[in-house]
């Protein structure tokens, strides 16, 4: 088994994500970004994992992780941009300029 | 038989949040700080095993295993993590004493908060027992997660919403960084035990190997950013600024300890073979910290933000014995981790001890704004003592605690190390120890000596009185920062058993 061509998708995949996070002004989609990223995370882990034939399965059993944790940081992330957008009516993370230096 | 013992202090911590969380449920509206003392309770009974281990010879029909190692070497408990789970379970109660007054004169969900702040400390004790990437990355996030709804506390606030989010974004983005990272060390090594990473990148010589080097700085910088360390710190003084000061208190110290915690680990443990690697990095970090953090402390005009500075500064202090280490023998080695466990140990009372009296102070000024502090000796001659007591050990005045901190680490790094790269270290270290006095003075001074504004009334500010829970707070940790300083071998003690590591 090959194992170079996943790691090239994930690593677009995580570029893509870095590029999302530093270009986007949509908290939601800032959000997606690092989904993105985890995405990335996951592909490695899994394509590793099967290709060291891991008796362990760590790989695969880290992806399972990442991907709860995941789920749960989004739940956070939205309940906190949904609290943002109620009280400024904008999720734009530029204009969140109220704390600096 | 599976050692319970072992894990007791964890197993009374997931007993104690379903606890907090049904207690809650049932409670009236009035009663609900008793899901505070719910978890108050929950955390001190966990101190509990974490003695009887530390000193299991002496009891009888205590078996002593020495190291205990669980789950494959995935879970060890020694000195050194008992005495970080007891540092952790220890500011995690302070914290909580800090926000029981603090949150009753806000109506706001209190049993939430309790069960929040008691979930974040659990992943801290998880973490400082962690020795593999999963059981690592999940303690982080069990450390992180709930201070991100922590740091967003004030809801309708529009700054704790911007504390809020920028901490969540930043967060999130390291954790993704240092998850990349851990995937690229699982994918060269095979392995995701600390020790089996250790042995398998120095059979292999990954040393030189890029793709590894890329995993290892990616992970390095996933923890820089959760013990905000120059320049990944942008989010620390916004956050501190936007949330609850009691959060902000328990930020600074037990989240930013885990991380610390963490990041050693790590870096003596799965990446012991490659410390060319990430010794230049500890180096850099450290000395960036320092000066970054306090440069950015002179200029502040919150206290809650200088305080937000003031720990970027000091976590730069506690990596300067590790920024030589790297290339350096086990003499060396555990000489650095006593220096930087012992700072760590003494920056905790000193730093939630500062954040009570800011506590205290911003009730009485009605503002965290240092001009309104002005001249508060003349109606709160107490709170202007503490104040002046706490940020004096802050900067390192003997007799009180802080000169240990800056003693231990001098040592650690002059006295061990013979290269130019340590007294240039040195050297910056004693600089900004020089610059951090100046902005802490510069604060006691305007208490003392400054003119009282018109606007803050004074009959009624001597008036408040403070909450019990907040004194008891701001009790221990006076005694522990005076006492230390008197008597530094009661630390060192503590410290020593961290060398053992």
């Amino acid at each position: 088994m090959i194992v170079n061509q996943f790691l090239v998708l994930a690593a677009l995949l995580f570029s893509i994500g870095i590029y999302g996070v530093l270009v986007r002004r949509n908290a939601v989609l800032v959000l997606l970004s690092i989904e993105l990223m985890l995405t990335a995370v996951n592909i490695n882990l899994v394509a590793f994992g099967q290709y060291l034939q891991d008796a362990l399965v760590s790989g695969q059993v880290f992806a399972l992780f990442v991907i709860t944790v995941a789920a749960a940081e989004v739940g956070i992330g939205l309940a906190i941009v949904i609290l943002i957008f109620r009280n400024r009516s904008s999720a734009n993370v530029d204009e969140l300029d109220l704390l600096k230096w | 038989m599976f050692d319970y013992h072992a894990l007791a202090p964890e197993l009374i911590l997931g007993v104690t949040l379903l606890a907090v969380l049904a207690v809650d449920l049932v409670l009236p509206d009035r009663l609900k700080y008793l899901a505070g003392v719910t978890a108050l309770v929950g955390m001190v009974a966990a101190v509990f095993p974490l003695l009887t281990m530390a000193f299991c010879d002496s009891i009888a029909g205590c078996v002593d295993g020495g190291t205990r190692s669980m789950f494959g070497g995935s879970y060890v408990v020694d000195d050194f993590a008992l005495v970080l789970k007891a540092l952790f379970l220890v500011s995690g109660v302070v914290s909580l004493l800090l926000s029981v007054g603090y949150l009753e004169s806000d109506d706001y969900y209190q049993g939430e908060f309790y069960f929040l702040i008691l979930a974040s400390v659990t992943g801290a004790v998880v973490m400082a027992s962690a020795r593999d990437l999963i059981t690592i990355f999940i303690g982080l996030e069990l450390v992180s997660a709930p201070a991100f709804l922590l740091a967003g506390w004030r809801k309708g606030d529009l700054r704790g919403n911007e504390a809020s989010l920028k901490f969540f974004l930043t967060g999130v983005l390291a954790t993704a960084v240092m998850l990349f990272g851990m995937s690229l060390v699982y994918g060269l090594t095979g392995e995701i035990t600390f020790a089996g990473i250790a042995s398998q990148s120095a059979a292999l010589d990954l040393g030189p190997e890029p793709a590894f080097v890329m995993g290892v700085v990616f992970v390095l910088i996933g923890f820089a950013f959760k013990v905000s360390a120059v320049p990944f710190h942008f989010w620390a003084p916004d956050t501190y600024q936007g949330a609850p000061i009691p959060v902000a208190a328990y930020l600074s110290v037990g989240s930013k300890a885990a991380g610390f915690v963490g990041l050693l680990v790590i870096c003596y443990q799965a990446f012991a073979a490659v410390p060319e690697v990430w010794g230049p990095i500890l180096w850099i970090l450290a000395a960036a910290s320092m000066t970054v953090g306090n440069l950015g402390a002179l200029k502040q005009t919150n206290i809650v933000r200088l305080l937000g500075y003031s720990s970027i500064a000091h976590g730069g202090f506690i990596l300067v014995p590790f920024a030589m280490a790297a290339s350096y023998d086990s003499v060396g080695l555990s000489d650095a981790f006593f220096g930087s466990i012992t700072y760590l140990l003494i920056y905790a009372f000193m730093n939630l001890g500062a954040f009570a009296v800011v506590i205290v102070g911003a009730a009485k000024a009605k503002s965290g704004e240092i001009a309104d502090w002005a001249g508060m000796a003349r109606y709160a001659p107490a709170t202007a003592g503490l104040l002046a007591m706490f940020f004096f050990a802050l900067a390192g005045i003997p007799p009180l605690a802080g000169w240990f901190a800056k003693f231990v680490m001098f040592r650690s790094v002059i006295g061990v190390f013979e290269s130019g790269w340590a007294i240039a270290i040195a050297v910056i270290a004693a600089v900004n120890a020089v610059i951090a006095l100046y902005y802490y003075a510069r604060i006691v001074k305007s208490v003392y000596m400054d003119d009282v504004p018109i606007a803050v009334p004074q009959a009624e500010a001597a008036a408040i009185r403070t909450a019990p829970s907040l004194v008891l707070a701001i009790a221990i940790t006076a005694a522990v920062v005076v006492v230390v300083g008197f008597f530094p071998q009661v630390l060192a003690f503590f410290g020593e058993a961290a060398r053992g590591f």
